[in-house]
């Protein structure tokens, strides 16, 4: 559970990305070396970032020319020297232009030196699949990014996750990339006002208990798994959601221990299909736990396709609630 | 003349820089050495005369060919010819190897085996000092070759419009494996770039340690004093095949080409100064060489006592905080 629920913490109202800018002024008043540098990131286009600069100073906030791979590479150098580096990315997709960087320095560094490195560094980067911007502009790439020892991954699904995660991401002596889901923006919750609101990496949340299904979600899907598991509710189907909230590490104590309950599996993951976080989910549930499943376990994703631009092609593309639900309903139906 | 002790230890890293080299040539060859190795043979003037002109607490980053950086630096033998030989007692505990050298210690951070991508590290090394508000520099070295990636494009501008202290060191040893820097390379001294980032660019001998230390330290006082980055290009010369073992089947280069710069041999040019400007003898000279192929041979010695780093090391140091990590997985 978020500390968001527990109503002895003193909260504020905020959307995801009034969140994500409040996490990183408080980090950024707390420690001079945090330092965030980014795309348009002084006028902040998204709206996390902007007049931050008038705060603490163009010295730490900086605008970058656009060269994902040059001021990635230039952040990993700072935090390799002494800085805690956040660096927008802005569009999720842009982080292919940055691969060099973020795979062969960010991730190996640390590990090829023998441990001499630190690298407290942050990559934000925003995934805008649901606004029809195109194969461009809507990727969703956080299980690259599982297959890349040396990095950690967070997937906050709500605002008080977003702050509470990426002010433990920033305090990291580890590369995080920390993937902001842009269908969640305009979500808003009672978020933590304590500068010290921490969640802490590798520990799920379940977001609803069940006793028929679990449902692990990823990302956007969390509010699409508890919609669907509303409905399912009044089929007398009892789903338990749980949110990872990180990728690396995964909570997978969480995960076995409920499926283990359940003894039913679903992931619904916007990412595409193949070897997804739904798929290393299942594979591992299917290796560690494999007694407990009563029945196949199932995979909802977007499929193994690019993303196309037209809004009446994206009808069912990414998992919704009745995609979700659709696939609670298979495995229970299943036996 | 310079410091008569600074030119002498540019001697001494030099043949330091050659014999590691020679040495784990044959170690690779006897399987001491596993893998492949890629020597600076030839171009020890370039690594020597660039870091000399750097203070302890400054930066470097290298390249494939990276073996003279540290050294250069100032990283001892005993840790840089263990982690060749995969011990445990090498600079990075065995985990790095011929293409991945660090030692923190000196301000190494590390070379690269993927071309030009430690440029950007350098920039953000630069990039953190200047925040910081110390008043050290980062001086990449990268090659001709990698004068053609896209992350020097970038880190060149990055360090340009943000006026950043550092120093692009650029080793021109005329070939990217196979291709001539006539070939893969528009201009054909790197530092003709310069002007499209309004820096300074310089090619001096890289053949000659002295013309590369005065260089490199004109651009490391300009940097320090917030004057910005520079491309300092010593234009030396590959002698030897791009990597041991790496089978070339076809002829790409003249013998007479070769020949040419074997001729203007790094090490015995910069020890003919030596001697003629008085500052050592015939005789001292080869003390000097003496006196390092006698540490060369103790660091062998001591890497070959040394433990290899057992199968469990392999999980040890992907993260800085491991057994949360551990125990999630």
């Amino acid at each position: 559970m978020t500390a968001a629920t527990d109503t002895a913490v003193e909260t504020k109202r905020l959307n995801y990305l009034a969140a994500i800018r409040e996490a990183q002024i408080e980090e950024m008043e707390r420690d001079e070396s945090v330092i965030l540098l980014g795309e348009d990131c002084e006028v902040g286009v998204f709206g996390t970032t902007d007049k931050l600069d008038e705060q603490f100073g163009t010295n730490r906030v900086r605008t970058t020319p656009v060269s994902e791979n040059g001021f990635a590479g230039a952040g990993i150098g700072a935090a390799m020297t002494g800085l805690r580096p956040i660096i927008d990315l802005t569009i999720a997709a842009f982080v292919y232009v940055s691969m060099d960087q973020l795979v062969s320095q960010a991730a190996k560094n640390r590990y090829m030196f023998g441990g001499q490195a630190r690298i407290p560094i942050v990559f934000r980067a925003a995934m805008l699949y649901g606004g029809n911007a195109g194969a461009h502009h809507s990727d969703r790439p956080y299980p690259l990014f599982m297959n890349t020892p040396g990095l950690k991954v967070a997937v906050p699904a709500s605002p008080a996750d977003a702050k509470g995660l990426l002010k433990t991401a920033v305090r990291d002596d580890n590369p995080i990339m920390f993937f902001e889901d842009q269908t969640l923006w305009s979500q808003r919750e009672e978020v933590p006002t304590s500068s010290e609101f921490l969640i802490p990496f590798g520990q799920a949340a379940v977001k609803r208990e069940g006793s028929d299904v679990t449902l692990v979600a990823i990302a956007g899907s969390v509010p699409r798994a508890l919609k669907a598991a509303k409905l399912l509710e009044r089929d007398g189907i009892s789903v338990e959601v749980i949110d990872p909230r990180t990728l690396v590490p995964l909570d997978w104590d969480t995960i076995l221990a409920s499926v283990e309950k359940t003894g039913r599996l679903v992931v619904a993951d916007p990412a595409h299909l193949s070897c997804s976080a739904a798929s290393e989910i299942l594979a591992t549930v299917a290796e560690r736990a494999f007694s407990s499943l009563r029945v196949p376990p199932l995979r909802v994703t977007t499929p193994d396709m690019n993303v196309p631009f037209a809004p009446s092609m994206l009808v069912g593309f990414y998992p919704d609630p009745d995609r979700i639900a659709a696939g609670v309903r298979k495995v229970v139906d299943h036996g | 003349m310079h410091d008569k002790d600074l030119l002498v230890e540019m001697q001494r890293r030099m043949l330091r820089i050659r014999r590691l080299d020679d040495r784990a040539r044959e170690l690779n060859l006897q399987g001491e050495i596993a893998g492949t190795i890629h020597t600076s043979t030839g171009q020890e003037a370039a690594c020597v005369g660039a870091t000399a002109a750097l203070r302890d607490d400054d930066y470097i980053t290298g390249t494939h060919r990276s073996h003279g950086h540290p050294i250069g630096k100032g990283s001892p033998v005993d840790g840089l010819m263990a982690e060749l030989m995969g011990k445990s007692t090498g600079v990075c505990k065995g985990k790095g190897g011929s293409m991945h050298l660090a030692d923190f210690s000196v301000g190494s951070l590390g070379e690269s085996g993927i071309v030009g991508s430690g440029v950007p590290v350098a920039v953000g090394a630069g990039l953190s000092a200047k925040i910081r508000g110390t008043d050290q520099v980062a001086l990449a070295f990268f090659g001709d070759g990698a004068a053609a990636q896209g992350a020097v494009h970038e880190a060149m501008n990055l360090a340009a419009v943000w006026d950043l202290p550092v120093i692009f060191l650029c080793e021109n040893n005329h070939w990217a494996v196979t291709i001539s820097v006539c070939d893969h390379s528009a201009v054909p001294e790197i530092s003709q770039r310069g002007p499209g980032y309004a820096m300074p660019g310089v090619s001096v001998d890289g053949n000659d340690p002295v013309p590369v230390y005065e260089a490199t330290l004109e651009a490391v006082e300009r940097a320090r004093a917030g004057g910005g980055p520079s491309i300092v290009e010593a234009l030396t010369y590959r002698v030897q095949e791009h990597a041991q073992g790496l089978p070339i089947s076809r002829e790409y280069r003249e013998q007479a080409e070769i020949d040419e710069w074997l001729g203007r041999d790094p090490i015995d040019v910069h020890g003919a100064s030596l001697v003629a400007a008085g500052v050592l003898t015939e005789t001292e000279l080869s003390q000097l060489v003496e006196e390092v192929h006698e540490e060369m041979e103790a660091a062998i010695e001591a890497a070959r006592a040394a433990e290899d780093p057992p199968p469990a090391a392999a999980f040890e140091d992907l993260y800085a905080d491991e057994p949360d990590v551990a125990v999630a997985r």
